[in-house]
């Protein structure tokens, strides 16, 4: 049902002067030509963000056009929209993008070498929806492609400009993420959806076994929805890489270190995996852990999990490495986090987040077991917390 | 992990190096970076000293530092104050290129070892290594990190085989020097040979680089601690590629086109260095950026804070200089608070949520035959910062606040620069070939169909910008073929004002004949102007009105009390509904106007005033709000007010955000001529002007209404009038005689100010250049030779006058009072003058009701007066004088505009025991061409204030701060000495000098002059001369200037023949691009070599060195 409150100062805006098109030299050749400029020939179709027991927010559609719902999260990253868009950690969300001017460079191709993308962290777009300020339909990079509207269109994603993300971003900040869905003529064409409620890694993961690289130390990569470049990162340092679904029993696998990766939703819906993970933990072979690999880690240790209010999605995320004068910078994605207090007595904090102290990373005290909360692979984001890989390596190849 | 740290020194006093007068490259930003830094200090509990001769500047203040001193920032000076202060540490990474030169070169000298001082923050050597070409290339190149291809060279020829082997085009680049000063691009020998000559006089080492013209430019500011933290706090992208100077470029914040890979690539690499330089505390790293791959290299690094840290600092909220003092100090980042949110921590990297557009601005239209080119040496005197949710509405807004009769990119040119009249083929050579007005050719090139890939061959800027100027471009279009405001649909009107349009573009669009091709339409020349009024009234009645949106480094992730504030119409609900109480608290605001970009005449002086009018209202209990837009200034330092409103300074945005906030009033009079302009319209709109009315400020304005005041209150004015025939202007030079001062209309010409002699020079003059006509009259003002110019800087309450600062300029009058030498108290006026002067001014004061600020400017002859100029509202020498006479003029005229009762002060100036001077700095140096003559325009881009016990101590001081030297014992001074009075005036300081033993070199009538009055000299030849007969090379005045054989030009313009004009000004011109100390005044030239002949031998180390507390009133 639509509230009493729309916010729809922009749903003019930006009317269809720009032709809906790839690289902007294409645009300009429509003007070279005697041809009067045409105004206004593809009026964008509007669109409205309804949240659950909010507001309404009316904008202009740019992706495909069909309803969506799912829950509504915001992202204060400036660059790294394809990254974003494609990693599995965003299944079931509607994604908001704080950064007002979207688009600008356009999409990479779809490449890939020996089944990783060279430019997306998956194979598909994986958020529900995508809510921006302003859209540049006009794009402009060598590598790019297609337009992100055209992108979104393949992938049968909606996508809405003309909002204020900004308002749209306290209101979520003070009120917490919250369901939401995109509608086109009829705020009933969809029902809300809480992703929440369901075991978002079971969708998120591989079906099958998977392998890759033929290095000389072997990885199990456990993938709760593993992004590419996690893999990238693994085969740069010369791993060979056996990646299974979440509820496979990896300990039947002969390997010499386990890697749980980064995955969407509540890490408390993942029985197996911590199950499996609590068997693996008797051994002493390396264990490491990013995100949902982090909250999995903790959980199999026996602490607990908790959702944040609006969690943390970002490319400027402090964190220190804890009892340290050492931060850095973390690209972040998740909306649960660890509870340092739950942490039992072999198990210590690793890293700290500096803004709210929340829990960025667990490790134990005697064995070769570490997390992180935040992406060490970055892609997107910056990249300062690579060398936990290293780290990694380093242990593996202190085993015998 | 374990991560050791080195033990820290225990500190208790720490020096801090200002950078000077502002010049070209080295500006206001300076000012914001030193004040943030003492700040930090003084929060730490250290004692503070500065040496800083920028007298003008919020630094040099009274309680910004302990200890101030006005002094040349040069190794000698910064030595005998730490012989005299021992501090413990010394800061030289906030005052530019000259404290980060001044201290590697004490480095050098082992100052800093043999007294005990520990250089803060980045070491000597780090800066080092990123100062020498050489030690940098190889420096980045052990950790892998590509460079530009280049070669050292020590002389022309070995700069020429370089350049050879790099292959043309090559970049030609002087070590060591500030904002690419002595650099150029050159496509061959000839053009290399040029550069490199003059490149030699300001450095001993050029650089000769493969040039990357057409790669993007993108820069990173990146801070790290002592634990080697480190962060990248903002990344910012050029509109204009490669080859373009950043000072000189359009710049982004953050980067637009750059994709995660490449955002981060840079990004790692930056950090990258800064770990491997050892930084610690805020750098620059720039790089070029190939459009077509991700190939890159570094173009420079800058270890200290610089133009592109100030703007980092306020395009984002993060404050730079003050994070990297305390850094200085040891602190860690993660010990700091990210000073918006006050909750979360300094270590992090702000997210915006809005782009962020700088914008040069150029003053070239002062200068006589100054090159228009723009390239890789910096030529603009100043920048303004835009914000905005789309690039359109960011761009739009910056061209409107350059404040050169801009109102946008689309329909934004005013008529001055005729772009209409140029043809294609014209339009794309200037696409090619940039100079200042570069955007306004883009936009008259897309209103000629030219296309966007055309554009971008010519250009080579990345066709995302393009696009974005093009949909300003077609939106404009469309609101053109809207014959009246009630065509317009409310869609496409909000969908303008998104796109950055204001008002008066929008009205001008539909009402403006030039914008409708073919359409008979009412051609009346103001009905654009008188329509603007109606758009507002139909946005707001639709409700279209921007929203007010905070800068709180985070994007609202975290809730954040930040009063740094900027409008938008990219937006549907304003930051105050959750955190604002304007609504609430009707009249508990002042609204302070800036003073917009820094130009020529108008700069940091007048920051100074709106710093100190916020300081007193804030005290005072008012909420203190300012209005302004450039990054260079402390004004938009947020902690300085209480509300910051990042925005332009039109009546339309003043309108909005006083409709904001309900303000109890607005002062217009600290800002200088912005805001002074917007008095009147203000009033009008009903809004209270604090202090001196609107209608009283245009009396002063109004040439025509001043006048008439003058003549009814009996006081004398030279003689003017308006005319607008040739044959009127005969007559009335008839009436005065020659010489007369001509003013042309600037919106006509944009032509300069100019004193005529004779018939032949004014016909010359006005003739040509076609500028009297019936509809742009020009103003011929009778011109007072000889005459003495004073200025009154003064304050009065309800028309009594409450304290009066009367100022003496040491050059006669026909120097720009901006240029003048000013000697404050005056030291040889008449008790006569000086009464005449005081009751003048009360009389104005009286007259107009002045209650604030205001200036009088005076000729001064035979022991009358005459009224010049009269301005109601702070002048640029309010700082100079209130830091003489230890009386804050701006204290008091707020003060008074508040209706507080202000006591008359008891300091007066003629009980003062020293003598201050304040002198200007040029910055002929980096305007090719130009020539380096005082004149009735004002030239210098900045000024400096120095104290002495006596004169010519001061005069020495201030000379020295501007870049002057005292010639070595021994060497040559050229003296070429004009007319016959400024040869007699001359007479005297050049038997002194031959007396000290410097060896006289004098060109033809110097040389018969000197020889008949009894002073021995070496015949020098003129350019002419050494034409007729190359024989006298040897002696020719710029043989003698290049090869150094002189260390001292005396150059005074004798008459404006062809031929004189032609020899002087390539004599002048050599001086300047040889770096060779240059005079053109005879007043002047005396003063100062009097001044260090009566000093005597080791004139400098005579100079007591004082610190301002200690010169007592």
């Amino acid at each position: 049902m639509f509230s009493d409150f729309v916010f729809s100062h922009f749903m003019f805006s930006h009317a269809g002067n720009v032709p809906e098109v790839s690289k902007i030299h294409e645009v300009s050749k429509a003007h070279e030509a005697d041809e009067p400029v045409k105004k206004d020939s593809h009026a964008p179709r509007k669109a409205s963000l309804i949240l659950e027991n909010g507001p309404v927010f009316q904008g202009c559609s740019f992706g495909y056009e069909a309803p969506a719902a799912g829950e509504v999260v915001f992202n204060t990253s400036m660059v790294g929209y394809p990254e974003s868009l494609t990693d599995p950690s965003y299944v079931g969300q509607i994604l908001t993008v704080t950064y007002p001017l979207v688009g600008n460079y356009g999409v990479p191709p779809d490449t890939r070498k020996d089944g990783v993308y060279d430019y997306y962290e998956s194979e598909k777009i994986h958020v529900t929806g995508l809510i921006i300020s302003s859209y540049s339909a006009g794009y402009s990079h060598w590598n790019a492609a297609k337009s992100l509207g055209e992108w979104l269109k393949e992938h049968q994603v909606p996508g809405i400009y003309g909002i204020d993300t900004r308002m749209l971003t306290k209101f979520l900040r003070e009120r917490g993420a919250m369901n939401g869905k995109i509608v086109f003529e009829d705020p009933n064409e969809i029902p809300f959806d809480d992703p929440s409620q369901r075991n978002l890694v079971a969708e998120a993961s591989c079906g099958e076994i998977i392998r890759y690289g033929n290095g000389e130390k072997h990885v199990v990569l456990v993938d709760c929805g593993v992004k590419h470049n996690i893999i990238r990162c693994f085969l740069a340092r010369n791993v060979r890489i056996t990646r299974v679904p979440w509820d496979y029993d990896f300990n039947l696998l002969d390997y010499d270190g386990l890697f749980i990766s980064n995955g969407p939703g509540d890490p408390a819906l993942c029985h197996v995996a911590v199950e499996n993970l609590r068997v693996a933990m008797r051994g002493d072979k390396p264990i490491f852990g990013i995100c949902m690999g982090n909250q999995l880690m903790a959980l199999a240790a026996g602490a607990k999990t908790y959702k944040l209010k609006y969690g943390h999605r970002s490319h400027n995320q402090p964190v220190q490495v804890y009892g340290t004068n050492k931060c850095f910078v973390t690209s972040q994605n998740h909306g649960y986090a660890v509870d340092t207090e739950t942490l039992p007595g072999e198990w210590e904090p690793l890293f700290v987040n500096m803004n709210d102290q929340t829990n960025e990373g667990i490790r134990h005290k005697t064995k070769p077991f570490f997390s992180a909360q935040f992406h060490p692979e970055a892609s997107s984001g910056p990249t300062d917390t690579e060398f936990l890989f290293d780290r990694f390596m380093a242990a593996m190849n202190m085993q015998k | 992990m374990s991560f050791d740290v080195p033990n820290f020194p225990i500190l208790k006093k720490v020096l801090l190096l200002g950078s000077g007068a502002l010049k070209i490259g080295e500006a206001g930003e300076f000012d914001y970076s030193g004040s943030q830094a003492l700040k930090a200090l003084r929060e730490e509990g250290l004692s503070t000293v500065l040496i800083n001769p920028n007298i003008a500047t919020v630094q040099t203040s009274e309680g910004t530092a302990d200890k101030i001193y006005f002094l040349p920032v040069t190794p000698f000076f910064v030595k005998k104050v730490i012989e005299k202060e021992r501090p413990d540490g010394i800061l030289l990474s906030f005052g530019g290129q000259t404290a980060l030169n001044c201290g590697v070169e004490l480095y050098r000298e082992g100052v800093f070892e043999k007294w005990g001082v520990s250089v803060l923050g980045t070491t000597v050597q780090a800066i080092m290594d990123t100062e020498d070409r050489e030690l940098f290339v190889e420096k980045l190149g052990e950790i892998g990190v590509k460079t530009i291809e280049s070669v050292a060279a020590e002389t022309p020829s070995a700069a020429r085989a370089a350049a050879e082997s790099l292959g043309y085009p090559v970049i030609v680049r002087a070590a060591y020097a500030l904002g690419g000063m002595g650099s150029g691009f050159c496509d061959d020998a000839a053009e290399l040979n040029e550069t490199v000559e003059k490149a030699f006089s300001f450095s001993n080492q050029l650089l000769i680089e493969k040039s990357l013209k057409g790669w993007k430019e993108v820069e990173y500011e990146i801070v790290r601690d002592r634990y080697d933290n480190c962060i990248a706090v903002c990344n910012m992208e050029n509109f204009d590629p490669l080859g373009i100077h950043t000072g000189e470029s359009i710049v982004v914040a953050p980067s637009q086109t750059l994709t995660n890979d490449e955002y981060h690539m840079l990004r790692e690499l930056a950090i990258r260095i800064v770990r491997h330089l050892g930084i610690v505390g805020e750098c620059n790293v720039q790089y070029a950026i190939d459009p077509m791959s991700e190939d890159y290299r570094v173009i420079e690094v800058n270890a200290r804070l610089s133009r592109s840290s100030a703007l980092a600092s306020k395009a984002t909220g993060y404050p730079l200089a003050f994070v990297a003092a305390k850094l200085g100090l040891g602190m860690g980042l993660h010990q700091l608070k990210n000073s918006v949110t006050k909750s979360t921590t300094a270590f992090f990297e702000p997210a915006l949520d809005y782009i962020v557009c700088k914008i040069p601005r150029w003053d070239l239209g002062k200068f006589e035959g100054v090159s228009h080119e723009i390239g890789s040496s910096m030529k603009s005197v100043g920048e303004v910062m835009a914000i905005g949710r789309t690039f359109e509405e960011a761009i739009q807004k910056g061209l409107r606040m350059i404040a050169q009769g801009m109102h946008g990119f689309a329909a934004g040119a005013n008529s001055r620069l005729k772009l209409g009249a140029a043809t294609l083929e014209e339009l794309e050579t200037a696409l090619a070939t940039p100079t200042e007005n570069r955007i306004f050719v883009i936009a008259e090139a897309m209103t000629r169909g030219c296309s966007i890939d055309r554009i971008h061959q010519l250009t080579r800027i990345d066709r995302w910008f393009l696009q974005r100027l093009w949909d300003i471009h077609t939106c404009a279009e469309r609101v053109a073929d809207c014959d009246d405001l009630e065509d317009l649909s409310p869609d496409l009107l909000r969908e303008a004002k998104q796109k950055g349009f204001s008002d008066y573009q929008i009205s001008k669009l539909i009402y403006n004949p030039d914008y409708k091709p073919g359409k008979t339409v009412d051609d009346r020349f103001n009905v654009a102007e008188e329509r603007r009024g109606d758009v507002r009234s139909l946005r707001k009645r639709l409700g279209i009105v921007p929203v007010v949106k905070q800068i709180d480094t985070l994007a609202a992730e975290y809730p954040a009390q930040t009063n740094y504030l900027y409008l938008t119409y990219n937006g549907s609900e304003s930051d105050w509904v959750d955190s604002g109480d304007s609504r609430n608290s009707i009249g508990k605001s002042i609204i302070v106007l800036g003073s917009g970009a820094y130009r020529i005449g108008s700069s940091v002086e007048f920051d100074w005033c709106g710093v100190n009018a916020l300081t007193v209202l804030r005290k005072k209990g008012w909420r203190g709000v300012m209005i302004n837009y450039n990054p260079e200034t402390v004004s938009t330092d947020y902690d300085v007010c209480d509300r910051l409103y990042f925005e332009e300074l039109t009546f339309e945005r003043v309108m909005d955000i006083v409709e904001l906030e309900n303000p109890r009033g607005v002062i217009v009079s600290t800002g200088g001529q912005i805001p002074n302009n917007l008095a009147l319209p203000l009033q009008r709109a009903g809004v209270p002007i604090l202090g001196t009315s609107a209608m009283n400020i245009d009396k002063a304005e109004d040439r025509h209404k001043f006048s008439s005041m003058l003549d009814r209150l009996g006081i004398e004015q030279p003689r003017w009038k308006e005319l607008r025939t040739m044959d009127e202007i005969h007559a009335f030079v008839e009436e005065v005689g020659y010489p007369v001062l001509v003013r042309p209309s600037y919106v006509l010409s944009g032509a300069a100010m100019h004193v005529c002699s004779n018939a032949a020079e004014l016909e010359r003059y006005l003739g040509e250049a076609s500028l009297v006509s019936r509809s742009h009259p020009v103003v011929v003002s009778e011109f007072i030779e000889h005459a003495k110019e004073l200025e009154v800087d003064a304050v009065a309450s309800k028309g009594e006058l409450v304290a009066c600062a009367i100022s003496e300029h040491i050059e006669f009058a026909g120097v720009h009072s901006g240029d003048a030498t000013i000697q404050f108290p005056p030291q040889r006026l008449y008790v006569e003058t000086v009464r005449q002067v005081r009751r003048t001014a009360q009389r104005i004061a009286s007259e107009l009701a002045i209650t604030g600020p205001f200036n009088i400017q005076f000729l001064a002859k035979d022991n009358r007066i005459k009224v010049i100029e009269c301005n109601l509202r702070a002048s640029r020498s309010f700082p100079f004088v209130s830091k003489v006479l230890k009386l804050n003029l701006i204290e008091l005229a707020t003060w008074a505009m508040l209706g507080e009762d202000v006591q008359k002060p008891s300091t007066n100036e003629f009980d003062l025991d020293y003598v201050g001077i304040k002198a200007s700095q040029f910055s002929f140096s980096r305007l090719q061409n130009a020539d380096p003559v005082l004149g009735v325009e004002m030239a210098s881009t900045g000024e400096v204030g120095c104290l002495g016990d006596d004169f010519h101590e001061a005069i020495l001081k201030a000379a020295l701060s501007v870049g002057m030297r005292v010639p070595e014992k021994g060497k040559g001074i050229l003296i070429s000495s004009g007319t016959l009075r400024s040869k007699v005036d001359l007479l005297d300081c050049a038997k002194r000098l031959y007396e000290k033993g410097y060896r006289l070199y004098a060109t033809e009538g110097s040389y018969e002059f000197l020889t008949k009055n009894g002073v021995s000299s070496i015949r020098a030849y003129q350019p002419s001369e050494v034409e007729e007969d190359p024989n006298r090379a040897l002696l020719g005045a710029m043989d003698l200037i290049r090869e150094k054989k002189v260390d001292l030009v005396v150059n005074i313009p004798k008459n404006l023949t062809e031929d004189e004009l032609n020899n002087g000004y390539k004599v002048r011109r050599c001086a300047v691009d040889h770096n060779v100390p240059l005079f053109t005044n005879a007043r002047l030239a005396g003063a100062f070599i009097d001044a260090f002949c009566e000093l005597g031998g080791d004139a400098l180390s005579r100079l007591p060195i004082k610190s301002w507390d200690e010169y007592r009133v």
